[in-house]
C-alpha cells in the first residue's frame, strides 16, 4: 500500500483530508445537539430559560450542522476524491480547494454563532441570514469550478457516472440556493423574502424538497457509485442501468416539491402533480438501489467479514426503504393521516441517518486508511461496534417516530359524534412523551457511534507506520 | 396556443427524450464503451501495478 501513494503523488489529497476530519467533528457535534434537542422534548427545563438554548433556535442549527456541516464536508470530501482518481488528474485548482475548505468552514461557524442568537430568515433548511447565503454562493461557484475543471483536463475518454451525479448535485444546489435565497436586506442581519403568500412557499419547498433530491440523494448516490464498487471490487451491477437511473432521477425530483404543501393555499392542480411527480420517483429510486446493491451479487460472502461493505449496502436498505416511505406519504390520502406529525420526522432521519449517515461513514471508513497511508483502520472490530450502534440507533428512532406520528395523526383527526374533537393537543402531546424518549435513546446510540468512529481515526491517523496489521478478510479486492 | 397545450407537446418531448435515452443506454453499439467506463473506479489502480512491475 506504500507504493500506492508512491505512485500517485499527483492527486491533492490535503483538501480531502481535511473535509474528511471535519465530516466526522461535525457529525458529532450535529447529532449530538440532535439528541440534547430531543431530550427537550420531553423534558423542557434543559433550556434552562435561556433563549439561545430554546429548542427553536437549536433545531435549525441541529439541520443546518447535520445536512451541510457533516453531510457538506462527506460530499465534499469524497466528490473531490472520486473526481481526481476517476479522471486519473489533479485538482483543477489547489487554491480554490483550500478556499472551499476555509469557505465552507466559515459558513458552518458563521450558522454555529448566529442561529442561537435568533437571527434567521425563517425558511427551512435556508434560516441563514443574506450575508451568509452570499458567501456560501461564492463557495458553491469555486466549488463548482474546480469540479468541472477538473473533468475538463481529465486523462481518460469516459466520464464516470458517479460524477454525473455529483456535478447534478453541484449545478442543482446552487439554482436552488441563489432563487430561494432571493431577498431584500433591511440591515446587515435581517431581510425578508423576494417571494410572496403561496409562491413563497412554493419556491421554499422546491427548494426544500430538492435539497433533498439533489443535496442528499444526487450526491450521496455519486458517493454509492464510486464507493460500492470499490469496495466489493467489482463495478457497478449495470452501467446502463446507472444512466437510465441518473436521468430519470434529475427529471423527475425536481417536481415532486408540492408534496410539502398538501391541503394548503397553494392551488389543487399542483398539489396533485406533486403526488404523481413523488409517487413515479419511486421507480428511479429502486433502480439505482438494487443496482447498488446487486453490485455484490455473487459476492454477498464479503457482508460477513466486511464492516465497511455492511455500511454501504444497509445505507442502501435505508434508501430503499424511506424511497417507499416518500412516495406514499406524498399521497394525498396518507398526507391527511401524516403530515405534521412525528411520523415526517421518522421518514426524514430513516433517510438522513439510515441512508445519508451510513453511506457516508461507510465512505469515510473506505477512505481514511488511503488517505493517511495506513493499510487498513486501527480497529476493523470497533468499525462493527460502529455499525450496530448506529444500526440500533436508527431502528429505534424511526420505530418511536412511526408509532407517535401515526397516534398523533389519529388522535388529531379523532371526532366526537357531534362533530367536536375528541382529543385536545395536550393530549396528544402526553401520549407521545414515551416515544420522545425512546427517540432520544436511539439518538444517543448514534452518536455513540460516532465517538467509536472519532476514537478508530484518531488511532489510524496516529498510528506508527506498520503497525496496524491487514486482515485479508476485510480488504477489497 | 393554451396551457393544456403547451403542457401536452412538453409531456411528449419529455416521454421521446426518455425513450432515446433508454435506446442510447441499451444499444449494443455502446456496450463496449459502457463496459471501459464501469470499470473506471480501478483504472488508475491497474496503471500502479503495471507501473510497479
Amino acid at each position: 500500500m506504500s507504493e500506492t501513494s508512491q505512485a500517485q503523488p499527483d492527486y491533492n489529497y490535503k483538501v480531502v483530508r481535511q473535509f474528511t476530519i471535519m465530516t466526522i467533528v461535525w457529525g458529532i457535534i450535529g447529532m449530538g445537539l440532535g439528541v440534547f434537542i430531543a431530550a427537550q422534548l420531553f423534558a423542557p427545563m434543559l433550556n434552562f430559560d435561556t433563549p439561545w438554548l430554546t429548542f427553536s433556535r437549536l433545531r435549525p442549527l441541529h439541520t443546518n450542522a447535520v445536512i451541510f456541516a457533516f453531510g457538506g464536508c462527506a460530499l465534499f470530501a469524497t466528490s473531490y476524491y472520486i473526481v481526481q482518481r476517476t479522471s486519473q488528474v489533479r485538482l483543477f485548482s489547489d487554491k480554490l480547494a483550500a478556499f472551499t475548505f476555509w469557505g465552507w468552514q466559515a459558513v458552518i461557524v458563521l450558522a454555529v454563532i448566529t442561529l442561537p442568537m435568533g437571527l434567521s430568515s425563517s425558511k427551512e433548511y435556508a434560516e441563514l441570514e443574506w450575508p451568509i447565503d452570499i458567501l456560501i454562493a461564492l463557495v458553491w461557484i469555486a466549488y463548482i469550478i474546480n469540479f468541472f475543471g477538473t473533468l475538463v483536463i481529465r486523462k481518460v475518454s469516459h466520464i464516470y457516472v458517479a460524477n454525473w451525479f455529483l456535478g447534478a448535485f453541484m449545478l442543482t444546489v446552487a439554482v436552488l440556493h441563489i432563487g430561494n435565497s432571493m431577498a431584500i436586506p433591511v440591515s446587515f442581519t435581517k431581510s425578508y423574502s423576494l417571494y410572496a403568500g403561496a409562491v413563497d412557499a412554493m419556491m421554499q419547498w422546491w427548494y426544500g424538497h430538492n435539497a433533498v433530491g439533489f443535496f442528499l440523494t444526487a450526491g450521496f448516490l455519486g458517493m454509492m457509485y464510486y464507493f460500492v464498487p470499490k469496495q466489493a471490487g467489482r463495478p457497478v451491477y449495470s452501467y446502463r442501468l446507472s444512466i437510465v437511473h441518473f436521468w430519470a432521477l434529475i427529471s423527475l425530483y425536481i417536481w415532486a416539491g408540492p408534496h410539502h404543501l398538501h391541503y394548503t393555499a397553494l392551488p389543487d392542480w399542483t398539489q396533485s402533480l406533486g403526488m404523481v411527480m413523488s409517487i413515479i420517483l419511486f421507480v428511479p429510486s429502486w433502480g439505482g438501489m438494487i443496482n447498488g446493491i446487486m453490485t455484490l451479487s455473487g459476492a454477498w460472502h464479503k457482508l460477513r467479514t466486511d464492516p465497511v461493505l455492511r455500511f454501504l449496502i444497509v445505507s442502501l436498505s435505508f434508501y430503499g426503504m424511506s424511497t417507499f416511505e416518500g412516495p406514499m406519504m406524498a399521497i394525498k390520502t396518507v398526507n391527511a393521516l401524516s403530515h405534521y406529525t412525528d411520523w415526517t420526522i421518522g421518514h426524514v432521519h430513516s433517510g438522513a441517518l439510515g441512508w445519508v449517515a451510513m453511506v457516508s461513514i461507510g465512505s469515510i471508513y473506505h477512505l481514511i486508511p488511503i488517505l493517511f497511508n495506513q493499510p487498513a483502520m486501527y480497529s476493523t472490530r470497533l468499525v462493527n461496534v460502529h455499525f450496530w450502534f448506529a444500526t440500533i440507533g436508527v431502528v429505534l428512532y424511526i420505530v418511536a417516530m412511526w408509532m407517535s406520528g401515526v397516534l398523533q395523526g389519529l388522535m388529531w383527526r379523532a371526532v366526537n359524534a357531534d362533530g367536536t374533537l375528541t382529543y385536545s393537543f395536550v393530549e396528544s402531546l402526553e401520549a407521545s412523551k414515551p416515544f420522545y424518549v425512546v427517540r432520544f435513546i436511539g439518538g444517543c446510540f448514534v452518536v455513540t457511534g460516532m465517538l467509536v468512529m472519532a476514537y478508530n481515526t484518531w488511532k489510524t491517523v496516529r498510528a506508527p507506520k506498520g503497525s496496524i496489521a491487514v486482515d485479508p478478510a476485510t480488504q477489497p479486492a | 396556443m393554451d396551457q393544456g397545450i403547451i403542457g401536452s407537446i412538453f409531456t411528449i418531448i419529455v416521454f421521446v427524450s426518455f425513450i432515446g435515452i433508454v435506446w442510447w443506454a441499451f444499444s449494443s453499439r455502446n456496450k463496449q464503451k459502457f463496459d471501459e467506463a464501469a470499470n473506471l473506479p480501478f483504472a488508475d489502480e491497474e496503471k500502479e501495478k503495471s507501473k510497479e512491475d
